[in-house]
This record gives C-alpha cells, sequence and structure tokens, in this order.
C-alpha cells in the first residue's frame, strides 16, 4: 500500500507489532510504522467488529485506536515509535481494567 | 517544554501552532505578553507546514516553495519569548478561560486572561459507500505521510473528490514519481459557472489560478488521466479496498486498487470552540458552520479569540496576517497599547488579508460539493464510523419525528464515539436537512461538551491530588 521514497532510512528503531518485529525509521509516528508494515487493519470495531484502518492522520477520527506498551486507545498517529516499543491491534473496545 | 514547567496562569494561552498560532504567538511576546503556545502535535507548523523543522531539503523541495515558507514562521516562534508545548491536548475551555489539557499523559489546569483558539481545519468528512475500508483514507492524510515521513502509496493509488488539496497532492506525488492509477474530479461542471462571476475579483490574485493551471498542465503533460464530472463513487473490499467504481458519462467505471485517497474540501475544526459555547454560523458559500468573529477575532465570548482556518476557510497566509491581528487585539485588550496603536501596527496586515481574499469566492463557487453529495446518502452507508449508524438508520430516526441533529444523536448514538462527531456532525446535519426540508441553521449541530478529547478518570483524579478517596 505504501513504501518509503528512501528505502534505506539513516536510523531504524526495533518495534513489534502483534509480536512480530519490525524496523521502523526513528521519527516515523506508530500509525506510519504500521501502514509500512502491511498488517492491514489497525483495530475492530466494539460494534460489529468490522476492521479499521487509520483514516485522516491528524488526530481527529480516532480510526487509528491501538495498544501500546500495554495501553489502550492510543492514537497510533499522534505517537512516535521508540526502540523496543510493543505495538498491538486493538480488538473491539479498550480495555482499561489494568 | 513539558508539563512539570506548565504555570498556573499566562496573559495568554493561544491553542494550535500553525501559521495563525505561530504569528499570534511571536507578535504577542513582542508585545511583552506571557505567553503559553500550546499543540497536539509533537513538532510545530500545523498540518500545512507539518515536519518544517525536520524535513530533509530534497522532501522539502519536492512540496514546492507555499511549504517551505513556514520555515520562517517556525523559528520566528522558536526565538521568540514563548513558552511553547507540543504534544499537549486540549480537552476543555470554559467562558472564564479555564484550560483542561492533557501534556503528555499528565492532565493539567491553568487558566488566562485572554486565549486565542487558532485549531485550524479538518478534513470535510463525506460518507460514500466502503470510506470505512482500511485502504481508504483522506487526501489529506497520504500528504501528510509524505510530508512527515517521506512514504507515499506503493503502487497505483486513485485519487478522488473535488478542492485544491486534490490536485496539490496528485502534482506532488507525480514529482515524486509515485503512480497515480486515476485522478476522478467529482467538481460538477456546473461549477464553471457557479464560479464565473467572481473571476474578475480572483484575477486579482492570479497567482493562485496560475499554480492551479500549471499543477493540471503538468499532470497532463505527464499522462496522468484526470476524470471529470464524476459521480456515484464506491469502495469495494472484504477486508481491505479492492476497488473502486464510479459513474462518468452514464457508464459505471471499476479500477483496481489497494489504496483510495479522497478530498471534499476542509472545514473549520469547531469543536473546542463549540464545548466553549462560543456562538456559530451556518455559511452557505463555504458549506460549513463558523465561529461568529468580528474584524478582531473577538468571538462571542468575552477574552476567547479564535483566528486562522477554525474561523472559516481562508489558507495558510491568511492565518498569518489574521493572527499577529487578533495577537494585537489581545495585547490591546490588556491594556499594553491603545486602540490607535493597535490600528496603527495592523494596517499592513489588515490590507495583505483583503488581497489574499480576492480569490476565496472563486475556489468556493468553483469546489462546492453538490447538495446531494453531502445529504443524500444511500441507506446502507455508513455515517457515524465511530459507533456505525447508517444513513438509513439516521433517516428512520427521522421518519418517526426526530427532527434537529440532537434528537437524532440520542436516538442513534451517532456522534457519540471516540472522534466525538467530528466525522459525522456535519453529515447527520445534511442529511437531516434534506429529508425534513428544514434549513441546517434550524437543523443544527451536535451540542459538544468537554471532554472535547478523550482522558482516563485516573488522569482527571490526579488534577486532585489532595482529595483522599
Amino acid at each position: 500500500m505504501f513504501k518509503r521514497l528512501d528505502s534505506h532510512p539513516e536510523k531504524c528503531v526495533t518495534i513489534t507489532i502483534d509480536g512480530k518485529p519490525f524496523e521502523a525509521a526513528a521519527g516515523e509516528t506508530v500509525a506510519a510504522a504500521v501502514l509500512l508494515s502491511g498488517i492491514g487493519y489497525t483495530r475492530t470495531t466494539p460494534v460489529s467488529d468490522a476492521p479499521r484502518a487509520p483514516f485522516c492522520l491528524m488526530g481527529v477520527c480516532y480510526e487509528c485506536l491501538m495498544v501500546i506498551d500495554g495501553q489502550p486507545n492510543r492514537r497510533a498517529c499522534q505517537e512516535y515509535v521508540v526502540e523496543g516499543m510493543r505495538i498491538e491491534r486493538q480488538h473491539g473496545a479498550g480495555d482499561l481494567s489494568e | 517544554m513539558s508539563a512539570a514547567e506548565l504555570k498556573s496562569h499566562y496573559s495568554l494561552v493561544i491553542i494550535g501552532a500553525g501559521p495563525a498560532g505561530l504569528c499570534a504567538a511571536v507578535a504577542a511576546a513582542e508585545h511583552g505578553l506571557d505567553v503559553a503556545l500550546l499543540d497536539d502535535q509533537r513538532a510545530p507548523g500545523g498540518q500545512i507546514y507539518r515536519a518544517i523543522e525536520s524535513i530533509p531539503t530534497e522532501r522539502a523541495r519536492l512540496l514546492g516553495s507555499e511549504y517551505q515558507r513556514g520555515d520562517k514562521m517556525v523559528s520566528a516562534m522558536r526565538n521568540a519569548d514563548v513558552e511553547y508545548y507540543p504534544d499537549t491536548q486540549v480537552w476543555s475551555l470554559s467562558r472564564e478561560r479555564e484550560i483542561g489539557l492533557l501534556c503528555g499523559r499528565t492532565a493539567a489546569m491553568i487558566s488566562a486572561d485572554q486565549v486565542i483558539l487558532a485549531g485550524g481545519a479538518i478534513e470535510r468528512p463525506l460518507p460514500f459507500p466502503g470510506w470505512t475500508l482500511p485502504g481508504v483514507m483522506n487526501a489529506g492524510a497520504g500528504q501528510i505521510l509524505f510530508k512527515s515521513q517521506g512514504i507515499v502509496p506503493a503502487d497505483g493509488v486513485v485519487l478522488a473528490g473535488s478542492g485544491p488539496l486534490l490536485l496539490l497532492l496528485a502534482w506532488q506525488y507525480m514529482h515524486a514519481g509515485v503512480q497515480i492509477e486515476a485522478l476522478l474530479d467529482f467538481t460538477p461542471m456546473r461549477n464553471h459557472l457557479r464560479a464565473m462571476p467572481y473571476l474578475p475579483r480572483a484575477l486579482l490574485a492570479h497567482h493562485y489560478l496560475l499554480n492551479g493551471l500549471k499543477y493540471k498542465m503538468d499532470l497532463k503533460r505527464a499522462g496522468i488521466s484526470t476524470v471529470q464530472n464524476v459521480s456515484n463513487l464506491r469502495a469495494k473490499g472484504e477486508k481491505s479496498l479492492e476497488s473502486v467504481s464510479y459513474i462518468h458519462s452514464g457508464q459505471q467505471q471499476t479500477i483496481e486498487t489497494d489504496l483510495l485517497l479522497t478530498h471534499f474540501g476542509i472545514i473549520p475544526h469547531i469543536q473546542l470552540a463549540q464545548a466553549a459555547g462560543c456562538r456559530h454560523n451556518w455559511d452557505k458559500r463555504q458549506q460549513c458552520w463558523r465561529p461568529q468573529v468580528d474584524d478582531w477575532g473577538n468571538s462571542s465570548i468575552d477574552g476567547i479569540l479564535i483566528v486562522g482556518d477554525g474561523v472559516g476557510i481562508g489558507g495558510a497566509r491568511t492565518a498569518e496576517h489574521a493572527g499577529r491581528l487578533t495577537a494585537l487585539q489581545a495585547v490591546h485588550k490588556l491594556g499594553r497599547i491603545a486602540r490607535h496603536e493597535r490600528d496603527r501596527l495592523a494596517r499592513d496586515d489588515r490590507k495583505w488579508m483583503r488581497d489574499e481574499q480576492h480569490i476565496r469566492p472563486f475556489l468556493e463557487a468553483f469546489f462546492h460539493i453538490p447538495a446531494k453529495l453531502l445529504g443524500a446518502p444511500a441507506d446502507d452507508t455508513v455515517v457515524c464510523r465511530c459507533e456505525e449508524v447508517t444513513a438509513g438508520a439516521i433517516r428512520k430516526a427521522i421518519s418517526v419525528g426526530h427532527d434537529d441533529s440532537n434528537q437524532v444523536k440520542f436516538l442513534t448514538r451517532c456522534g457519540m464515539g471516540p472522534c466525538q462527531g467530528r466525522q459525522c456532525a456535519e453529515s447527520v446535519a445534511h442529511i437531516v436537512a434534506t429529508a425534513t426540508g428544514k434549513s441546517l441553521p434550524q437543523v443544527g449541530l451536535y451540542r459538544a461538551r468537554p471532554p472535547a478529547s478523550p482522558l482516563t478518570l485516573e488522569q482527571l483524579a490526579r488534577l486532585f491530588p489532595d482529595e483522599k478517596e
């Protein structure tokens, strides 16, 4: 779907997306990394379990909600990757019980 | 700066670090005001000058000279005596100018003598069948990926909609060597006639028209096919986008693609102004609700000023001038300069702003979105993306006697999800107006209440650390 113009970014960080390691470029948003990873969707809806993916990338549509380092309901387009970050798709409503 | 450095009170708080907010902050600081500039993004520039501080030169060149203008504005703010708080979301603004915010993950309440809202615009959400599928995104989202991360469509992308941004993005993609499968132009042919009366005035700002024509000619020369006068857009796919169909000259056409970027103009992002209780009016020409302001940006609430695209779409250069004018007004209201001094200092910006506005009536008429597209989506089209409320469900609520936006919201839950109606408020109002024959002002918008963006109860509770159990 998407590609980097520069296929060899200067600095990379390793993150995991649903448990699988992924090399993201430093300074990239989580949403960008997830779109590049090709996992297809970022969350499923609480109402009908439909898959959704980032839509506006400017923080107003709330479609890219993901579980980031254990925290649910994070907007992937407003979060930036850091080494070792754990990113998971959010299934249904975010679980805030922890 | 970080949450720990926040003071509890400022003479001026500016919300939004795009062109309007940046220019307002610099002007206010020059007059010695104690200024905090709060912004949701991690870096200054707003959407228009996004990533301007970190972008590699080559990519900045691809984006064009208008983008590169942002550099000066951002460095002026960095050099000014302004407390700049990035990654800061404002979830509440009251009439008394108390501001609830999340700086990083930390909630705080601060207050201000004057507040300038410079929250900018959002892309006009326009529901069509399949628009919730992964692989369908706003054109602005495509441009954000390009600007801030140098990420572009990998295979053939389909661009669809109507508005200057669509053309600009196609042109920027073309320069970056992106394969554009098709550019589907939904601007109706009759808009050419509709815009004609405004052409003479638009010629006074002919550089905008020439730019547009140049983009079109460059695209044509590059062999990118633009299909004009298109209707009935539909995105299809099982789990994600597989194809896009549309009607052209009475024929249904289908293009296979995994990426569709759409754009139907931009509208002011009014969530916070609404939650504060500022008066808003429907603007027929811009087809959006706008906060009511006077020539100096004063809203209907004393001490809250609103400026830039958040008050009506005028573009980045208008926002610069208006930002400075509004800052002068705040400086004047705080007793730092007399009225005649304010007027004298505002003279140039006021003139330049008038010059900038010559092009607007033409653009508004040319890119006028047809009422049918706004107010008559098919019954099975999802309108509220968060709560998955369809146009059919909305019309059903209308048919049993619910005839304004808020009643439809109570009955169907549309507008009650995490985006809090940002993506469906306008559409629901259009659908209700179309179905009932009422005017948009009669139908109204959802009532917005704080928090204007979600925060956890834990974050809220930590605002009051002394109150145990």
